[in-house]
């Protein structure tokens, strides 16, 4: 099956006009609850930047800090594991529940799990993966993919879960009730949390100093199966390190505020060392990060702290939805990302913007995600992941625009076919006609007036 | 004061009107002004969709028509910003330099070097601004609502100088009008739709004008407003202030 570019399937989605309006306005509810949230501290800009300074000296000190963390944790009596790609993090995970002949798996708040597709590589070993946050629940029973790295499933309305718990969970069929509806999946849960025989959660900041790591939570399902497992597996990509403990407090404070506009997440679950009897593994992950880290343009892209405030502000990720970036990170910060994961697939995610500059503006981190996304277009169309029509296209552009002569020639005939024979570009071939008028051409250009008025 | 006036491409070509408010406004200011005859584009339009390596013809073209002004101005902040942020070659390093510092969008003209706080102008209308994010967020014409920092507006600044004139924002402050240079044709469902959205808001408050100071994001609104027969009008910065009673 063929992967749709952005444009295409993000032209299906707004087919839907109503139900589009309805994924903007959500989103756009969230990125206004952001900016109350963000607008009682006056201290904003400054605890920004911090962060991002915090994780630019991070970055650049990436093989002491995690040298540090791997010794501090192992002192604390957690093993720690190294991958250097997505096969590696898949195999290490396997080996663990092979040797332990672990049959149940509860999973919470990972999105490097789905990046490096683990639930399939172990539904394909015959090993049971349960999504335990409500959205990414919804989305494993409908067999598709997270459409946001925060709101897993903010691409359905309750009508669409009420029919996939129907489906699923024997819920009654037509009853859109909210509350019902989490209440019946909790039912379900509670009892997949008390079979289960290892938890593997995510990590969103992993502390050098103490070889301690901290997973934000809501729903407090990362703690629930932790909890009643006996083996913990915690999955983190490289940049999720921080130096200190005492920089928490500006990660913290920036996170939720800018995820969903909460002054912290309801958990903040800080994991030190197994419990007696436990076992508790840390998994490193690499897949494609020292590569981008060795790009100079773009090494900074590694500051993010996976909030998706770039995803709820980008006008472009509201009206097109996140399945239309064919990637576990959609959004602003996806288009810079997935890139550097494979190029030729996702040459058409940094076009997916108009460079409007809304997605730096609200980034935590100080990622100047659209200038990346100017250079990405530069290394794509360098590397040849170019349409030939296009690039001719332009060819002619940049030959017509560097001679003064022959623009004003092509400016003068231009028009003078609008005028004339409108019907030449007022027709189907024309995308900007689709919906557009063409605007009036007229008979003397701006210097044509100015030879004679000035 | 020497002035060069950089007229975009497309401003030249199908939007004259836009220029000749410029270019009156600026000499009613008192700017002795330039107008160098064989400019053609600043290479936005290549560079914006990767193509930044066919840019040096304009490049040098720009620099021979522009290097030796005080000042340039241009109405529309996307250019400028291209020039500010991307111009490289055709020069030396000095005057390249001297180029990217000495480019303005024309109401920061205005506002920081023309220093000015009256004009003499009258548009009694309802006129819904819109903000073009180049200029927004690229050269800081404007706070941002993403920002925790205290409001400004050079263009807003601007048309409340200007007498009878009601001026009417948008609940989305700074959204994006999903113009987006070559975005309009290769995202053109998401182009529209954005378009669209943007317009609704400026309905909803019984605009009889849309202003912005950029005219592509303008050609962008007016397509649509055409096509959908709405009667709202757009209409550049520069010709409401260059309005006479």
């Amino acid at each position: 099956m063929s992967v749709k570019q952005h444009a295409e399937a993000a032209q299906e989605f707004i087919k839907d006009e109503a139900r589009t309006d309805w994924h903007d306005e959500t989103l756009w509810f969230v990125r206004h609850k952001r900016d109350k949230a963000v607008n009682t501290l006056p201290e904003w800009e400054i605890l920004r930047d911090w962060a991002s300074r915090i994780k630019n000296h991070t970055l650049s000190n990436l093989d002491y800090y995690l040298r540090s963390f791997e010794e501090k944790a192992a002192s604390n009596g957690i093993i720690v594991h190294w991958a250097s790609d997505a096969e590696d993090h898949n195999r290490i995970i396997h080996k663990i529940i092979a040797d332990n002949k672990i049959e149940k798996i509860v999973k919470s708040k990972s999105m490097l799990t789905e990046e490096c597709h683990l639930n399939e590589y172990l539904q394909n070993k015959g090993i049971q993966i349960l999504d335990t946050d409500l959205g990414e629940y919804i989305v494993q029973l409908r067999k598709e993919s997270p459409s946001h790295i925060v709101l897993p499933a903010i691409h359905l309305k309750r009508q669409d879960v009420s029919e996939t718990f129907h489906e699923h969970l024997n819920t009654e069929k037509g009853n859109y009730d909210p509350q019902y509806l989490a209440g019946s999946a909790r039912h379900h849960l509670r009892e997949r949390f008390i079979e289960s025989d290892l938890a593997i959660t995510g990590v969103n900041f992993a502390i050098a100093e103490s070889g301690s790591f901290v997973v934000c939570t809501n729903e407090g399902n990362a703690d629930m199966g932790v909890h009643s497992a006996g083996i913990h597996i915690a999955c983190m990509g490289i940049e999720k390190l921080i130096p200190k403990t005492e920089h928490l407090g500006v990660f913290l404070r920036l996170l939720a505020r800018s995820a969903t506009g909460q002054p912290i997440t309801t958990y903040s679950s800080h994991f030190n060392k197994p419990r007696p009897g436990q076992q508790m593994h840390v998994v490193i992950v690499d897949n494609g990060r020292s590569r981008q880290l060795g790009r100079a343009d773009f090494r900074n892209s590694l500051k993010c702290i996976r909030c998706a405030a770039c995803f709820n502000t980008c006008p472009v990720y509201r009206r097109s939805g996140g399945h239309s970036y064919h990637s576990t990170v959609a959004g602003p910060i996806g288009s810079i990302l997935n890139p550097n994961l494979d190029m030729k697939a996702n040459s058409d995610l940094p076009f997916a913007s108009t460079l409007c500059g809304s997605c730096s503006n609200v980034c935590p981190v100080k990622i100047d995600i659209h200038e990346q996304l100017w250079k990405w277009r530069q290394v794509i169309v360098a590397n040849g992941y170019v349409d030939k029509g296009k690039k001719a296209g332009m060819q002619g552009m940049a030959w017509v625009l560097s001679n003064p002569q022959v623009y004003r020639m092509a400016g003068k005939m231009g028009r003078w076919i609008m005028r004339t024979f409108p019907f030449m570009l007022n027709n189907r071939l024309n995308v900007w006609y689709k919906q557009r008028e063409m605007p009036r051409a007229p008979e003397k250009s701006f210097r044509d007036w100015f030879k004679e008025n000035k | 004061m020497n002035v060069g006036l950089f007229i975009p491409c497309y401003i030249d070509q199908f939007y004259p009107d836009v220029a000749i408010a410029t270019y009156q406004l600026l000499k009613k200011l008192g700017c002795e002004v330039s107008y160098p005859m064989d400019q053609t584009c600043c290479g936005q339009p290549m560079a914006n969709s990767g193509f930044s390596n066919l840019t040096k013809g304009c490049d040098v073209n720009f620099v021979k028509n522009f290097k030796d002004f005080d000042y340039i101005v241009a109405p529309s902040g996307s250019c400028v910003l291209h020039i500010k942020e991307h111009l490289k070659e055709g020069g030396s390093p000095a005057e390249i330099e001297k180029i990217r510092h000495n480019v303005y969008e024309l109401s920061e003209f205005l506002i920081d070097i023309l220093k000015i706080s009256e004009l003499q102008a009258s548009f009694p209308h309802k006129v819904g601004m819109h903000v073009s994010c180049h200029g927004q967020r690229g050269l800081h014409l404007s706070s941002m609502t993403e920002l925790v920092a205290p409001e400004f507006s050079k263009s807003e600044q601007l048309l409340r100088m200007v007498d009878g004139l009601e001026l009417l924002k948008p609940v989305r402050a700074d959204e994006c009008c999903g113009f987006g240079g070559t975005f309009c044709v290769f995202e053109e469902a998401v182009s529209v739709k954005m378009g669209k959205d943007r317009i609704e808001e400026h309905l909803v408050n019984d605009v009889e004008f849309i202003c912005g100071g950029d005219t592509s994001c303008l050609m962008h609104m007016e397509g649509i407003l055409n096509r959908q027969g709405l009667g709202v009008k757009t209409i550049h910065l520069a010709e409401i202030l260059n309005s006479a009673l």
